[in-house]
């Protein structure tokens, strides 16, 4: 048994044609918040599919809990809530969650848990295609809040929503972690690396920094993490030029 | 290979329908009034009773293989499919949890349209009524099969309405319903032996005219019910775990 959640190892994807991810080691502790941030478009979501073991790969292992990503044991022990809203427009909220929870094997009661995680507690009724854009986000991620999984990995999902919500789920996120879940939460927003515990700053397919958010200010001489990152890549750039 | 992961498929599936009242209405009703202006074009019972049966198995095939491809597609492209395959369900599970329910709605579906057809238009059949509505189900399980098998073909609604010209309406014309099958020319003729639909057709005409379950009926049966199972395999393998 690792202490890693995840152990990424020289992990390479292509999609049509184009490197996505170059070449990509690290490992995820457990028990803690790890934010992966960079820009649209630099293979964060592509990183997060190789995890939950939906994407071809060209090269590398990725090894989840133990097992190599995608293995059916990983089944019940992650939860995954992609970028764009995976759940049935034409379903109340609750149908919907009843039948993820039934394919996860989960008490009905917990329908009603990650309906009130989420708060959207008035709204459990409702048709989640007649939601809001953040809310119909937050009913995706009460998918991945069902059955209690060690590991939950989540692709922008506080995106669109206003500060107070955000607040809320970034509280939540920590709640989850304290009780021994390992998170990884994509962004691309700077202001959300703050609440990590560890940071995965990727550009351009390639990982350009993995440590606490300390480490990265103190490392880079920048107070503030956008700042951290844009001398990162500045540094990195003439590096290699 | 889960019953409890089948069941709740169905029953996901059955309520997304119930949310969609318009579309339950016409996915039962509409095979019914197709009958019904059949019966009046032909304007003779003679005309009506020799081509019914033929149609029962027709029109809920040719709209189960509308609609699965549709939301079979629809699954695929909002990400839901992706979803379901981190989750711990077999392929199986889903695709039985779709023959469930599409099943269920081809049952009620053909049960309307025959009886309306027996009871008011005139349709008379020496064969028995239990073997007609299971040639019909089966024949609905088929285009669903198929409609979910080309789905994975198609990158758009648009391109999945399409298949249906393409898959369907070919199995229609050469099933022996507009011409029969021994007077076309041999690569026709082939053709038609190797769709199915073709044997389904042959199935429902003969229950209608002998009262006797033979020989060729429950080949017939077997043949459709296998070409089913084997679309759903198919579509089986489309269904990827891990993708591009």
């Amino acid at each position: 048994m690792t202490n890693s959640a995840i152990i990424v190892d020289s992990l390479r994807v292509r999609r049509g044609g184009r490197a996505v991810v170059r070449d990509v080691s690290f490992e995820v502790p457990r028990g803690v918040v790890t934010g992966l941030l960079g820009p649209s478009g630099c293979g964060k979501t592509t990183l997060m599919r190789s995890i939950v073991g939906v994407q071809l790969v060209e090269g590398g292992t990725v090894t989840v809990l133990g097992h190599a990503a995608g293995s059916p044991p990983l089944r019940r022990l992650i939860g995954y809530a992609t970028q764009n809203p995976a759940i049935y427009a034409d379903l109340t909220i609750t149908e919907a969650l009843r039948y993820f929870a039934s394919v996860l094997r989960a008490p009905l009661s917990d329908v009603d848990r990650v309906i009130g995680e989420v708060g959207l507690g008035d709204h459990a009724g409702k048709l989640v295609g007649s939601l809001s854009g953040g809310q119909h986000n937050r009913a995706n991620l009460a998918v991945a809040l069902l059955g209690k999984p060690e590991l939950l990995v989540l692709d922008e999902p506080t995106v669109g929503l206003d500060p107070v919500l955000r607040d809320e789920l970034w509280a939540l996120f920590r709640r989850l972690a304290d009780s021994g879940a390992t998170l990884l939460v994509s962004s691309h927003v700077m202001d959300e690396a703050a609440r990590c515990d560890r940071l995965l700053l990727m550009r351009e397919g390639a990982l350009l920094a993995d440590e606490t958010p300390a480490r990265l200010r103190e490392r880079t001489g920048a107070t503030d993490l956008e700042q951290a990152f844009l001398r990162l890549v500045r540094t990195t750039e003439a590096s290699t030029s | 290979m889960n019953p409890a992961l089948t069941m709740a498929t169905a029953r996901r599936i059955l309520t997304q329908l119930r949310h969609d009242p318009r579309t339950v209405v016409m996915l039962i009703v509409v095979p019914s009034l197709l009958m019904v202006l059949l019966r009046f074009v032909f304007n003779s019972e003679l005309v009506f009773s020799h081509v019914a049966p033929a149609l029962l198995g027709v029109f809920p095939f040719l709209i189960m293989f509308l609609i699965t491809s549709i939301t079979t597609l629809r699954e695929r492209t909002t990400a839901t499919l992706e979803r379901l395959m981190t989750l711990p369900i077999g392929r199986l599970d889903l695709l039985f949890g779709y023959a469930l329910a599409f099943g269920a709605i081809a049952v009620v579906q053909v049960a309307l349209a025959a009886g309306l057809s027996l009871a008011w238009l005139g349709l008379e059949i020496t064969g028995s009524i239990g073997m007609l509505m299971l040639i019909a189900v089966l024949d609905a399980l088929l285009g669903m099969a198929l409609g979910l098998f080309v789905s994975a073909f198609a990158r758009t609604e648009f391109q999945a309405v399409q298949f249906m010209p393409l898959f369907v309406l070919p199995q229609i014309l050469l099933c022996g319903l507009f011409m029969p099958r021994g007077q076309m020319g041999w690569l026709l003729n082939w053709l038609s032996d190797v769709m199915p639909l073709s044997y389904a057709v042959e199935a429902l005409t003969r229950v209608t005219t002998s009262g006797s379950i033979d020989g060729v009926i429950v080949r017939n049966l077997l043949i459709v019910a296998a070409c089913a199972l084997a679309a759903l395999m198919l579509g089986a393998a489309t269904l990827r775990r891990r993708t591009p």
